[in-house]
């Protein structure tokens, strides 16, 4: 379906194609703010992800021309600002990547589980508090390969829906539901270890 | 159905894409594999885990700060 902008957006870009500072300054004003709360959640870092914002919508002034309303302004500007802290990103990492293929649940020819996935436990009973349980899981996450963490990042902000995410990353809407879906299960195998539940007492499932 | 092919429809299964037939066979593995009961347990603990872990980062306010905007206008201003 193509997208229609609203009036007030072409306005906006138009003025901003004209180079009208008090456009800039609108638009700075009106979606600093979002962009900056997506690139915090990407970098974890409050300086950087105000640099990442700062690089994105100059860029964003640089490149307008090439900006033609096809779909809406935030969602090109969010897809900017996630490029500019994903770059960020990589430049501060300095351990190679995970493979995403090794986070995954492994089967046995006939298709059965490879290993029996033991029960968990409520994170109260594991006797964690909240805000420590908050941080196991961030750096969970923060150990998943790029494109899947992005993935599940981006899926958590409320405005970004799968549509939105798909376009801001370039690739299908059903590519990030797979993507998402194997996001989840690695960050499952990462949070294992820490939920498990003593399973000595259990009896053993086949 | 396998284990494998469950994990892997597992997503759609809990959105609600199977049709009324596929949903039915999810069911009835659920209903035999203690292996698969557990895997969606921690499935759907780990959705709800991250949901918390990034919710205060969500609802965050959405006003950029004066002093961003002030350097972002700065930053323009000295690229002009």
């Amino acid at each position: 379906m193509p997208y229609s902008p609203t009036a007030e957006e072409l306005d906006l870009v138009e003025r901003l194609k004209r180079g009208e500072a008090d456009a800039f300054t609108t638009l700075v004003r009106d979606r600093a703010g979002a962009l900056l709360r997506c690139a915090r959640k990407l970098l974890g870092n409050e300086e950087d992800a105000r640099e990442a914002v700062q690089d994105a919508l100059l860029q964003a002034s640089r490149n307008i021309d090439t900006f033609h309303c096809q779909c809406q302004l935030s969602t090109w500007l969010h897809k900017i600002a996630i490029n500019a802290a994903l770059m960020k990103r990589r430049a501060r990492l300095s351990r190679p990547q995970v493979s995403i293929e090794d986070l995954l649940p492994r089967f046995q020819e006939d298709g059965h589980h490879a290993e029996i996935p033991a029960p968990w436990q409520e994170p109260v009973e594991a006797g964690m508090a909240r805000a420590e349980l908050q941080k196991l899981v961030r750096d969970a996450i923060d150990q998943l390969p790029d494109n899947y963490r992005t993935i599940l990042i981006l899926r958590e902000l409320n405005e970004m829906d799968t549509e939105a995410t798909a376009q801001v990353l370039s690739i299908t809407p059903n590519a990030v539901k797979i993507r998402l879906h194997r996001a989840r299960q690695a960050l499952r195998t990462l949070l294992d270890s820490h939920f498990r539940a003593d399973t000595s007492d259990l009896p053993r499932v086949r | 159905m396998t284990c494998r092919e469950f994990v892997e429809f597992l997503n759609a299964y809990l959105e609600g894409n199977l049709t009324p037939a596929e949903k039915a066979e999810f069911e009835r593995h659920l209903a035999v594999c203690t292996a698969c009961v557990r895997y969606l347990a921690g499935y759907n603990s780990t959705t709800r885990l991250v949901r918390d872990a990034l919710v205060d980062a969500a609802n965050a306010p959405a006003d950029a700060p004066e002093e961003l905007v002030n350097a972002i206008l700065a930053a323009k201003r000295r690229a002009d």
